[in-house]
């Protein structure tokens, strides 16, 4: 009898994810055996965990909608880079700077959402490997821009006049560590968790969660579960489908923001290129298909992939003297990934 | 008895699960003769040609009855590959073509004359090279032997449809052991030049000694071409004649023919008013497989009105033309308002809703649980079941009123499942139907379409969707207009039927007008686009 | 061609002949426009530039032919060739450790390369057959995991359970195999076999002869039956499936067969450079392939030989030109670079876009094709 629970729950879960969790508890049992502290990594995982989180999240409304995986992330995360830059370009400084990032990347996010998901409407079944590639052009696109840009504040343009951005540009003095030092919690010189970041984690959390709660949100998902069965009951399948790559997109901004406040520092150019991947190989581990994605997903697969790219450098390092984490990095997010994509699903799709 | 016929087939028998498909059929088939076969949806046709043909769901549920004989011998065969190794050929009713190949390629599709190479040796039969002049021969003579003028060299994607269809004949034919050639309405795509080009060539394959059964639902041509017609109802051979012997009302009547019993009589307390509440003119619906071509019809508030009529002609475009999923065109009018065709939502806000036939792909979310199921179109297009929040700027989705209204429908429905949240796919068939049915009464419609509403479910269930039915109509005054291939289902509820062929209305009668002029309307006999009674 | 499109065809102008090709192939012809922008700007000599070409032709094109077979089978841009281009390059170690040089070191290479590939694109294939049209964005990951698996073996690997000899070829650490690897003993063996120059240029003969012998197979291929039935899968595996054709075992067989070429092709690749990125040089080259042979005017599903060469010829001139070009017009080489990296995905975006958008139309036509007749007549009589 308990052999027949245990293998429903295995099927239902899935071996790939049972196994990165026994990993990653067995890391973390490990530690305190090859000197890692294990204050510290619960810190350092938090912190990436806040760091991610948002642009995990980004991954829902458009799995929902049935629009599959959003590999176009990094057009989301432009828009929030463009958010950043321009802030500083207008010196703000502070929690403010933040804010203003976030009110200039959503018109920028929401327009270029807007074409996206009209692309995507017209590609139905192709979504994914089409917006892989949308969002690589994006970035490739951009790098030219950030070349071009008539911008003069002095934090961000090459010296000696140079040409264009600088590569990376220091959050610092504006809005380094707004979040993360927000009501944040320290014990002893070790364990530090970055209370403020958590906590707006929590609130876009809720705000997704409260969406489809709504008369809009509940069409999204039926959209997503049977665009036929929508389109009988008189929604209109493309309107909905654009709105949910809106909301990605927007998200994917706002996500950006945060992992610059606590990172530390602004990536242009190609910064952002593969920055979709890890995201999605997050919310696969968390539990989603490429139908389905909830809140819940989110969260325990941001914080299983987080563990695994905090712990493994560090406790694999003093195991075995090797830095594996890089390699480890490829194998578990594309695994994953991989995974997610050679399951049964449905009616058929072209990737 | 020593048999010396082609074919024959004794006493086959077949269920699917304790469901009787097929009851103790016998027929003999002789060499060079062409059999009719006649019989509603449902009738059997289909899984008896699955039977001759070996086709392996067959085999999975749990085999068959009788048996089938070859020239004597009996055969059991276990795949379809088997059948055509013994000469039996069959084309059915979607093309199975490629359509970047020219006609020669389909012909001779993976049965190509290759020549050999040394490479052979080192990897695969396959690396044999293709001889494309002997190729075309081959593909020459079967299209001589069928007797069409067809261009061996072109690519199917610019065939005309009727070329398609010759070229999948040819490849039957080709296969130089055929002895026996199954054509599952062969003439259902083609014009009706085409059509007697097909049934000249037929003809042509018989004098040369193959057998045909040649499957269609156009008795003209049935009676023309065939020796011998067969008529299969609810699983059971009713007719077995020559054509020369018997008439088109006597097939008819074999068809459909059955009597009235167990079903209660139509009883109106009072009459129906005259003025039309839906009025449609010249309806046509762009559906695969159910085209409809110009149908018009008028029906009465209040009425039940039935449309029937046989598979792929156009029954079940209608109601889905008519809601907006699928293309569309003519002139609709709903209590003198026109109504505007492919707009879902507008159809849907102005009364009328939609139990579809298609249970599993349109009318449920199976992923989620029965209460959306039940809740969602009426909250989408009517907006209850939300709670306005922040002034009515943010609709929020009131869930306790959602499990409320299925709770409602659960008990008047007799829906069995574990509660409210228990997600629809779990649900046997006849559940589901309930909860389409709830979904389609929570909007409250003045006007209810209900396709095939009993496919699929046990007798009780049956039962107590056609009663709910009923009763809506008497108690609430709902207009229903039902589309079902069962004829009986059909006479046992509506005022009129309309049946449907090819498209266009065949004629409309009184639900208890006799079953055989039903049959008539059936096979195409009495086309009538205005309606009666 | 078409038998129908062929009497079309005389029947028309040039001028509208023009036309009709350019929407045809909308990729190349925009590529050619660039060029001719592009070209005159960067300033290079006719000269440079045609010697540049050659060499890229030659180390390039074999790579860009092995994607081919699997555009025939349906089963779309195959980037898991960048698993044979990592079985090629593990074959390269070996045989530098091995110290064999010229020729015989070369085929020994290619030779050893095939077991590797074969094993790669079988599994390859399997995880594609699971992921029924989805194979593109699977295989793009499959690349990307592939990559994780290749680093364990050279990073971790060798030099520590696999046993390594040279000293040369190992970090420092004393395992895993150097950044660069220096392929001294064979470089250009092929390509200086038959050197033959014409007004100044460099023409490797032998490796021409070796690519054309490739194009010579593929055309063979297409006569065979096993191409026969690829071309049947590619088009419709439902149809395919029902005429008795083994479909997944054939995909397997596609996918296997584009691995082993892409295996010996980076071998060509890396011996005309002479210097192999050992963590580098495969990853971008399924990409840089794929957008070659979408320039050249192929599609998703629809490839021949001659958008090999057009595609290779027109993306690495772009890729020459577009520096200097850039710092010639606007004063910034790097943007020139940007440049040719935005087009290089860009032109793939489109190609994708347009496919898929084809894809919908022919579907949505092909239902109405199977009605007949059906709703023209009814449409005619409401009219």
């Amino acid at each position: 009898m308990d052999m027949e629970v245990v293998k429903t729950y295995i099927q239902r879960v899935g071996w790939p994810r049972i196994i990165i969790g026994i990993f990653l508890f067995s890391l973390f049992i490990a530690a305190p055996f090859v000197q890692v502290r294990v204050s510290t990594s619960i810190s350092d995982t938090l912190i990436r965990f806040g760091m991610n989180g948002v642009m995990v999240l980004a991954m829902v409304p458009m799995v929902q909608s049935g629009c599959g995986l959003n590999f176009g992330l990094p057009l989301g995360i432009i828009s929030g880079l463009l958010g950043a830059v321009l802030t500083i370009e207008l010196g703000v400084t502070g929690f403010p700077a933040f804010l203003t990032a976030m009110a200039i990347t959503t018109p920028f996010a929401l327009l270029f959402g807007f074409g996206y998901g009209k692309l995507l409407n017209r590609v139905k079944g192709n979504e994914m490997v089409i917006a892989t590639y949308v969002g690589f052009s994006s970035v490739a696109f951009m790098c030219m821009m950030w070349l071009l840009m008539p911008l003069k504040s002095p934090t961000m343009v090459w010296g000696y006049g140079g040409e264009g951005l600088r590569t990376t540009i220091s959050t610092e003095g504006f809005y380094l560590h707004v979040l993360n030092d927000f009501l944040a919690v320290r014990i002893g010189e070790k364990f530090f968790v970055p209370t403020g970041m958590i906590i707006f984690l929590a609130l876009m959390c809720l705000m997704v969660w409260a969406f489809y709660h709504t008369k809009t949100g509940t069409a999204m998902t039926a959209v997503g579960s049977n665009p036929d069965y929508a389109r009988a009951a008189g929604i209109n399948v493309n309107r909905m489908r654009v709105i949910s790559v809106m909301m990605s997109t927007w998200l994917g901004g706002i996500g950006i923001l945060v992992y610059q406040q606590s990172f530390g520092f602004i990536q242009l150019y190609m910064g952002p290129f593969f920055m979709a991947f890890p995201a999605v190989a997050a919310i696969l581990i968390g539990g989603a298909s490429v139908h389905k994605a909830s809140i819940y997903n989110v969260l325990i697969g941001t914080f299983l992939f987080q563990g695994i790219l905090t712990m493994t450098p560090s406790v694999m390092n003093s195991i075995i003297n090797t830095d594996m984490s890089e390699v480890i990095r490829i194998i578990v997010s594309n695994g994953m990934i991989l995974y997610a994509l050679t399951r049964v699903t449905h009616s058929g799709s072209r990737g | 008895m020593e048999s010396t016929s082609l074919l024959e087939m004794r006493s086959i028998t077949k269920d699917f699960f304790g469901n009787k498909v097929l009851t103790d059929v016998s027929f003999s088939l002789e060499k060079g003769q062409i059999l009719g076969l006649v019989g509603e949806n449902g009738a059997g046709k289909t899984t008896l040609m699955k039977i001759l043909f070996g086709m392996g769901v067959i085999h999975e549920t749990g085999g068959y009855g009788g048996s089938v004989l070859l020239e004597g011998k009996e055969v059991s065969f276990q795949s379809p590959f088997d059948a055509l190794e013994a000469g039996i050929g069959m084309v059915h009713q979607e093309f199975s073509l490629i359509p970047g190949f020219s006609a020669i390629e389909n012909i001779l599709l993976n049965r190509e004359s290759t020549r050999y190479n040394p490479l052979v040796e080192v990897f695969d039969d396959r690396m044999r090279t293709l001889d494309r002049e002997k190729m075309k021969d081959r593909a020459s003579q079967a299209i001589e032997l069928l007797g069409v003028n067809l261009d061996a060299d072109m690519l199917v994607s610019e065939m005309p449809v009727g070329h398609k269809q010759f070229t999948e004949i040819a490849r039957e034919l080709e296969r130089k052991n055929i002895r026996l050639l199954v054509l599952d309405e062969p003439t259902a795509v083609l014009t009706e030049s085409e059509a007697e080009i097909l049934i000249e060539a037929v003809g042509n394959l018989a004098k040369r000694g193959i057998a045909v059964i040649f499957i269609s639902h156009r008795l003209h041509e049935i009676i023309s071409l065939c020796d011998k017609v067969v008529v299969l109802r609810d699983g059971q051979i009713v007719e077995e004649k020559k054509t020369t012997d018997t008439s088109v009302e006597e097939i008819a009547e074999a068809m459909v023919g059955r009597s009235l019993e167990g079903y209660e009589p139509i009883v109106r307390s009072e009459q129906l008013a005259d003025e039309a509440v839906l009025k449609v003119e010249h309806l046509w619906v762009d559906m695969p497989g159910e085209t409809v071509r110009d149908v018009s019809f008028e029906v009465k508030p209040g009425e039940i009105f039935g449309i029937g009529g046989l598979a792929g002609q156009g029954k079940l475009g209608i109601p889905n033309g008519i809601m907006g999923l699928y293309k569309a065109g003519g002139r609709v009018q709903f209590e003198g308002r026109n109504i505007p065709l492919n707009d879902p939502s507008g159809v849907l806000m102005s009364g009328m809703s939609f139990v579809s036939e298609d249970r599993r792909g349109v009318g449920l979310l199976l992923e989620e649980p029965l209460d959306w199921n039940i809740a969602f179109t009426t909250m989408q297009t009517q907006n209850r079941f939300i709670k306005p929040l922040l002034g009515g700027l943010i609709k929020w989705r009131d869930d306790k009123a959602i499990a409320e209204l299925a709770r409602e429908y659960i008990d008047s429905l007799q829906i069995r499942c574990t509660g409210t949240q228990q997600n629809a796919v779990e649900l046997s068939g006849g559940n589901q139907q309930k909860v389409c049915l709830a979904k389609a009464f929570a909007v409250k419609p003045k006007l209810l379409f209900v396709s095939e509403p009993t496919r699929g479910i046990d007798v009780g269930a049956k039962k107590l969707v056609l009663d709910t039915l009923r009763r809506y109509n008497r108690e609430n005054g709902i207009t229903i207009i039902m589309v079902s291939s069962e004829l009986e289902e059909l006479r046992s509820l509506c005022d009129r039927i309309a049946i449907i062929d090819e498209g266009r209305i065949s004629g409309i009668k009184p639900g208890s007008e006799k079953s055989t002029e039903f049959g008539l309307l059936m096979l195409g006999y009495g086309h009538n686009t205005s309606s009666e009674g | 061609m078409k038998s129908v499109e062929k009497k079309k065809k005389e029947q028309q102008s040039l001028p509208e002949r023009f036309i009709l090709l350019i929407t045809e192939y909308p990729v190349p012809a925009l590529f050619i426009v660039i060029s001719i922008l592009a070209i005159p700007a960067s300033g290079f000599s006719v000269g440079y530039l045609t010697q540049e070409l050659i060499t890229r032709l030659v180390r390039n094109s074999f790579l860009v032919l092995s994607l081919i077979i699997p555009i025939m089978a349906g089963m779309g841009l195959n980037f898991g060739m960048t698993l044979g281009a990592m079985a090629g390059q593990i074959a390269l170690i070996f045989i530098t450790d091995w110290g064999i040089i010229g020729l015989p070191g070369l085929f020994l290479a290619m030779i050893l390369s095939m077991p590797m590939s074969v094993l790669f694109g079988y599994a390859t294939g399997k995880i594609l057959n699971k992921a029924k049209g989805r194979e593109m964005v699977t295989s793009f990951i499959l690349a990307f995991f592939a990559n994780g698996i290749y680093q364990l073996i050279v990073l971790y690997g060798m030099g520590s359970v696999i046993n390594i000899g040279s000293d040369a070829l190992v970090l420092s650490r004393g395992y895993g195999i150097r950044n660069a690897v220096n392929l001294i003993n064979v470089r250009q063996v092929m390509d200086n076999l038959v050197p033959i120059k014409l007004f100044g240029i460099n023409i490797p003969l032998a490796t021409f002869l070796f690519i054309t012998l490739l194009c010579v197979m593929i055309l063979w291929f297409k006569k065979t039956k096993l191409g026969q039935d690829m071309r049947a899968i590619g088009q419709d595996m439902a149809v395919a499936d029902a005429a008795g054709i083994a479909v997944e075992k054939t995909r397997i067989i596609a996918i296997v067969i584009s691995t082993v070429l892409a295996g010996i092709g980076q071998i060509i690749y890396l011996q005309n450079i002479g210097t192999m990125n050992t963590y580098n040089s495969h990853e971008q080259i399924g990409m840089f392939s794929i957008a070659a042979i979408l320039i050249g005017g192929a599609t998703v599903s629809k490839a021949k030989i001659g958008n090999v060469f057009l595609g290779v010829m027109l993306f690495h001139l772009m890729f020459v030109v577009s520096p200097m070009a850039g710092k010639n017009l606007i004063g910034s080489a790097m943007l020139g670079e940007y440049f040719r990296v935005f087009v290089s995905y860009g032109v793939i975006s489109i190609a994708l876009v347009l496919h898929a958008w084809k894809r919908l139309k022919e579907q949505e036509r092909s239902r109405a094709g199977l009605q007949g007749i059906a709703t023209e007549e009814a449409r005619g009589s409401e009219a």
